[in-house]
Formats: C-alpha cells, sequence, structure tokens
C-alpha cells in the first residue's frame, strides 16, 4: 500500500479529512526550508505538497510567485528539491510527499530519469499543473512504473461530460480546484465546496482534496466537514516568507487544530 | 486554409494540436474546457461561408486589404543582387499584420458570446490592434502588457487607452512579453465565463498556432498573386522576422509546398548570440511554456530565462511551435540579426525608400540585404514589412544618442 493510500486510511478510520500543507522547496533558503519541511507532520500536515519552484507560475496568485522567486534566487533546483525530500525521509517514513509545480523543469529533467530519481527521494504523488490528461502520458507512464501516482486538477469549469477524462488517468487523490483562478486568491463558499465534492464522489472512489483560496482554520474547517482533505497553501507561504520556522509550524498546527474538529468530534 | 494532403507540409497539426513533437495543450485544468470550447467554435466558423465573408468584407474595408507588394528599386540597387519587394503590411489599418488575426479572433469571440477580450502585448501592436477590434465591435478590452515595455513603447500605450482599452502593466519578471502573458493566462483562469483571450501570435495552446497562422496566411497568399501579376513568376526567396512568429508564418505557410522557394526566418540576436538575445531556435532548446511545447530559452535545470532584443515585438523567450518543426524539418532556414544590425537596416530603409520599418520588420531587411548581395539580378525576394516603425523612434533616437524625441 502506497503512503498516500495508507495515510487516506487511517484519516477515515479516524473519521476526519486530512490537512495538505504546500510549501514551496527551497523558500526563503535552503536551510531554513529543511527545517519548516521536517517539523510539518509534527505541526499537524497529515500530506505535504512540496512546490517545485519555477519562474513561470502561470496558476499561482502573488504569493506563490514569490515563493518561486524566493526559492530560486536562492539557488534552489529541481534536484535540490528532491535532495530536500531524501533528507524529509530520513526521519519520516510516513507523510506522503507529492510534488506540485510546472512541467518544463520535469521535462528538461528527462521524465524517465526524473521518474526513477524521485522515487529512489521518496516521493509519493506528483501534480504537474501544466500537464493535463491530454498531454499527460508522456510522464504519467514512467512515474507509474515507479509507483509514484499522478494527482490530477479538476476544476468548477471540469463538467460531468470531461470528469471521466480526468478521471479515468488519476490515482492517488483528486485535487478539485475551488474556484476559478489563481491560488490564493478569492475563496470558494462552504455550499460549493460541498456540492462539488458531491459531484466528484459520483464518479471516483479516489479520495477528493480541496485547494485554492483556503486561507483560515476556520475556512479549513468548512472544507474539511466534506472532503477528505483541506489544501493550503498561499497562506503558509505567506509565513514562511517571514523565515520564521516556529511560526510557520504554530500556524499549520492551527489549520491542523481546524480541520480535526470540523466534524465535531 | 491548410491543405490536407498528407504529403504536404502544410497539414498540421494533428487533431491534438501537435506539430511533430511540439505544439499541444500544455494548460491547467481550468482552462482545458475553455480551449476546447475555443477549437470547437473555430472549426465551426472556418467552414462558414458567412464568417469567411464577414472576414473577408473586414479584410478589405476596413483594414484596407490587399496590402501593396512593392519592388525597392533603390534598395535593390544599393545591394546590388536581388530584387526585393516589400510586403507592405505596415500600411495596413493600426500599421501593421496584427490587425489580420485579431478581426479574425474577434468575430470568433462575439460568436461565442464573449463579452470582454484579453490580450498580451509586447511592442503595443498587437495591444492596438486589439483594442481597436474591440472599439469596432464594442467589447470590453483589457490588455497586459510588461511595465519595462509600457516605458519603451508610450506612444502605443496611449493609443491603447485613447481605444477605450484597459492597459495593465505587469512587474512581475523582466516586465516584457513574457510575463505580459502569464498575467493574461491568470486572468482568464478568473473571467472564464465572459472572457476571451485573444492571442496576438502562433503561440500558445492548440488551436491558437494554426488559428492565427490561418488568419496571417492571407499575406503569403495575397504575394502569391502579386508577384504572379508583376514578375509572372513565384518569388525565389522569402524573408521574415520572428519573435512570436505571426508574421513569418503568414508569409511562409502558402509556401511550404513550393520547393523551389528559399524561406528564412530572422530571429532578433539582441546583443549577438553569444551574449543577451531572444533568438529561441539558434540559442534554446524544446521545452514546455504558455501551452505549448516549442524551442524556449532557459537554463540547465528548466527554468525560463527572458530574452533580450531593441525591438519589444521580438523579446520573448520562446516561438511558435510550427516554427520549431519547420526549423526540424529543415524547410524553413532560421537565421538571425542583431540589435546594431536592425537599426542600421531601420536607417537604410528610412532613407533609401521613405518607408520607416517596425524595428521588428528591420530584423528581417537587415538578413535580407546581406542575401540579397550575394544573389543574381534576377532573383526575386520578399521581405515581409510586418509593421510601420512611428512607435520605434524614441527607441532609436535614444540609441543613437540623438535628441528631440520624448
Amino acid at each position: 500500500m502506497s503512503r498516500l493510500s495508507q495515510r487516506f486510511a487511517s484519516l477515515k478510520a479516524e473519521n476526519r479529512a486530512g490537512l495538505v500543507v504546500f510549501v514551496t522547496a527551497g523558500d526563503p533558503g535552503r536551510d531554513v526550508s529543511q527545517a519548516i519541511l521536517n517539523g510539518l507532520p509534527k505541526a499537524g500536515a497529515d500530506i505535504i505538497e512540496l512546490g517545485m519552484p519555477f519562474t513561470d507560475a502561470m496558476a499561482d496568485g502573488p504569493a506563490i510567485q514569490e515563493g518561486s522567486k524566493r526559492a530560486l534566487a536562492a539557488g534552489m533546483t529541481l534536484p535540490g528539491v528532491l535532495e530536500m525530500v531524501a533528507a524529509f525521509r530520513q526521519g519520516d517514513a510516513e507523510t506522503p510527499i507529492v510534488l506540485m509545480g510546472y512541467y518544463n523543469p520535469v521535462y528538461i529533467y528527462g521524465v524517465e530519469r526524473f521518474a526513477q530519481d524521485a522515487a529512489k527521494a521518496g516521493v509519493d504523488g506528483m501534480i504537474v499543473v501544466d500537464l493535463p490528461p491530454e498531454e499527460a502520458d508522456e510522464l504519467l507512464t514512467p512515474l507509474s512504473r515507479s509507483g509514484i501516482d499522478f494527482i490530477f486538477l479538476t476544476a468548477p469549469t471540469t463538467d460531468d461530460a470531461r470528469l471521466p477524462v480526468v478521471l479515468n488517468k488519476a490515482s492517488g487523490f483528486v485535487y478539485y480546484v475551488s474556484i476559478t483562478g489563481v491560488t490564493g486568491t478569492v475563496s470558494a463558499s462552504e455550499a460549493a465546496v460541498k456540492a462539488a465534492v458531491g459531484r466528484l464522489k459520483a464518479q471516483t472512489q479516489l479520495p477528493v482534496a480541496v485547494g485554492f483560496g483556503i486561507k483560515t482554520p476556520v475556512q479549513a474547517a468548512a472544507v474539511a466537514r466534506h472532503a477528505d482533505a483541506a489544501v493550503v497553501g498561499s497562506a503558509v507561504v505567506e509565513m514562511v516568507a517571514t523565515g520564521d520556522v516556529a511560526k510557520v509550524h504554530q500556524f499549520v498546527a492551527e489549520l491542523a487544530a481546524g480541520v480535526r474538529k470540523a466534524r465535531g468530534h | 486554409m491548410p491543405d490536407q494532403r498528407a504529403n504536404s507540409l502544410r497539414s498540421g497539426p494533428d487533431q491534438n494540436g501537435h506539430f511533430g513533437i511540439f505544439g499541444g495543450r500544455f494548460v491547467a485544468e481550468t482552462l482545458m474546457p475553455l480551449i476546447l470550447s475555443v477549437e470547437q467554435a473555430y472549426g465551426e466558423a472556418r467552414n462558414d461561408p458567412a464568417f469567411r465573408a464577414e472576414l473577408g468584407n473586414l479584410l478589405t474595408h476596413y483594414v484596407g486589404r490587399p496590402s501593396p507588394l512593392y519592388f525597392a528599386k533603390r534598395l535593390s540597387d544599393h545591394f546590388g543582387g536581388a530584387k526585393i519587394f516589400l510586403k507592405r503590411e505596415d500600411l495596413n489599418h493600426t500599421g501593421a499584420h496584427k490587425i489580420n488575426n485579431c478581426m479574425g479572433q474577434i468575430l470568433l469571440a462575439k460568436r461565442m458570446g464573449k463579452q470582454r477580450i484579453i490580450a498580451e502585448t509586447g511592442a503595443g501592436q498587437h495591444g492596438v490592434a486589439t483594442a481597436t477590434a474591440c472599439a469596432l465591435m464594442g467589447l470590453d478590452c483589457c490588455i497586459f502588457m510588461g511595465a519595462t515595455d509600457i516605458e519603451r513603447q508610450a506612444p502605443n500605450v496611449y493609443r491603447m487607452k485613447l481605444l477605450g482599452a484597459e492597459v495593465r502593466p505587469v512587474t512581475a519578471g523582466a516586465g516584457t512579453l513574457k510575463d505580459a502573458m502569464n498575467e493574461a493566462l491568470r486572468d482568464w483562469v478568473a473571467r472564464v465565463e465572459d472572457t476571451y483571450y485573444l492571442i496576438g501570435t502562433v503561440a500558445g495552446p492548440h488551436p491558437y498556432p494554426a488559428m492565427v497562422r490561418d488568419f496571417q496566411c492571407v499575406i503569403g497568399e495575397e504575394t502569391k498573386e502579386q508577384m504572379k501579376a508583376q514578375e509572372g513568376r513565384m518569388p525565389d526567396s522569402l524573408v521574415a522576422c520572428i519573435g512570436g512568429g505571426s508574421n513569418a508564418m503568414g508569409l511562409f505557410h502558402p509556401f511550404l509546398d513550393d520547393a523551389a522557394v528559399a524561406i528564412y526566418g530572422v530571429e532578433a540576436a539582441g546583443h549577438g548570440l553569444d551574449k543577451e538575445h531572444a533568438a529561441s531556435l539558434a540559442g534554446g532548446r524544446p521545452g514546455v511554456l504558455h501551452g505549448n511545447r516549442t524551442y524556449l530559452l532557459m537554463n540547465d535545470d528548466g527554468q525560463i530565462e527572458e530574452g533580450h532584443s531593441i525591438s519589444a515585438g521580438l523579446d520573448y523567450p520562446g516561438i511558435g511551435p510550427e516554427h520549431s518543426w519547420l526549423k526540424e524539418t529543415g524547410r524553413v532556414t532560421y537565421v538571425s540579426a542583431t540589435d546594431e544590425e536592425a537599426l542600421d537596416a531601420f536607417v537604410m530603409m528610412t532613407r533609401m525608400e521613405g518607408i520607416i520599418p517596425a524595428l521588428e520588420s528591420s530584423h528581417a531587411m537587415a538578413y535580407a540585404g546581406k542575401l540579397a548581395s550575394t544573389l543574381s539580378k534576377d532573383h526575386l525576394m520578399v521581405v515581409n514589412l510586418s509593421g510601420r516603425g512611428d512607435k520605434d523612434i524614441a527607441t532609436v533616437a535614444k540609441f543613437r544618442g540623438e535628441g528631440g524625441v520624448s
């Protein structure tokens, strides 16, 4: 059983949603970023989404764009991202790590080699924003040979007719982008999230994580009442910008408390 | 419309938008359904005689087509070789080839019921053409433009504003065309219901590279007829500048299957190919950005690098995917011209022909001059004069250390 399915199974057993925390690898610098990453599970992150920095983060709002820029300025590279995952794995064998980013650096690294190196480093899943199912096979095939899940995004614009196109190739979990927009901007209403999760659940057995626009423990809790996991990115990255490791972990703990209390037990 | 024969170089892209390994639809899922709907709407429109008639009518009576094919005698004599003909896209309404594509896409946007148009612009020519099309059709218009470009293309910024467009400055990155395109994509993802993204070049996700090419092919089709009327035969060579590559593709595409016609695309070599430049084919490698796989300027880690060119319209680290494919097939020869060579050509064309060319087009002229001098006097060469250079006079004055223009 993969780390991701194991984690979702235990969340189900606890009857609660998971907290997915996004940070950009190498932001604001390699050492601070590693310290933040290593402490995320203890602070309450159930799954970690680790951003692979990119110069042209087209689907991201200002917070994550800035995070990418800081990481690149501090010298982060894709091999560096994998080294950070490997270092994390020395102290944590259970928390799933999903890499998130854009295709070009992975393509340039070489998809076959990347799939092998990522598996070796301890990566569990990949979200590649600009690889829709129509273009994903060239990466999906080597990843699945390496046992890495390819997590697809679904959006409010993905209608019922299109959903199977996406879901047929999905594994690990399904990421629902709760708004039409970039990361860290507007937030969806709880009612909209509930309806969307229902729509997805009608077509897939995979867990559903909901993200984009979740900034506070209260919002995280609202999502956690309906989804299998709530993803918080931009709000965490804004904390990361301060370079204060304890402050980041404190904020993650508050988000985790919100998520854990969401279903009233 | 492209030739569909299997052995034709004009039959691409395939149904998924690929030209060989290039092209495609590398966009976030939120945009995927929109891209597919643009593709479907375009597929219907291009086969609709009413759509084609309306577009033809606008091109004739609003844009002022056909644009002349002008024999530049003094330039030809100066270089002492080939007969140089200028395809006068600078004489179109709004002063560049960009309007050809805007007329087509604005009719498509209307047909799709969109109320708001967004576009990216570098030199401002596409922004002006888009703002013009929106004014004509009564649609809202928002143009994304890098802050650096806003500074160096001030007259076009004001033109867009006069035309009723909102010009949104983009400060991310180097504040040039690449960053403007990122920001336009971010806006589109947030306004999917009412907004149409009017891409100005033969790049971006499928169907844009093919659609923009189709709307620009009028340049090459006219050239074929005009050359036949003037010289009784086909041209021997074609030369056009390339940023994203829409004016070049418009001229080249109708000639791709005419093997006797030599075709040259001129990239911007900036300060030189060993220094800062914007020549993606000469100095880049295949990668994925802005919805398509194509040659891109990047570092070894796959991070995109900023292009540099004196011409804001060529200052882009990528190129249309069909050009990447044509490079690999060898059908088109891709070369480059530096900032300095382009400036020399700018001055030369102005003084010898009384035509002030855009700095973009000056790159084509720079290479064409070199090439022409090596060719015989019966060689017929067409240079695409893609735009006029009024917008560039401040840049040129600054570079030459001359006052009088602000």
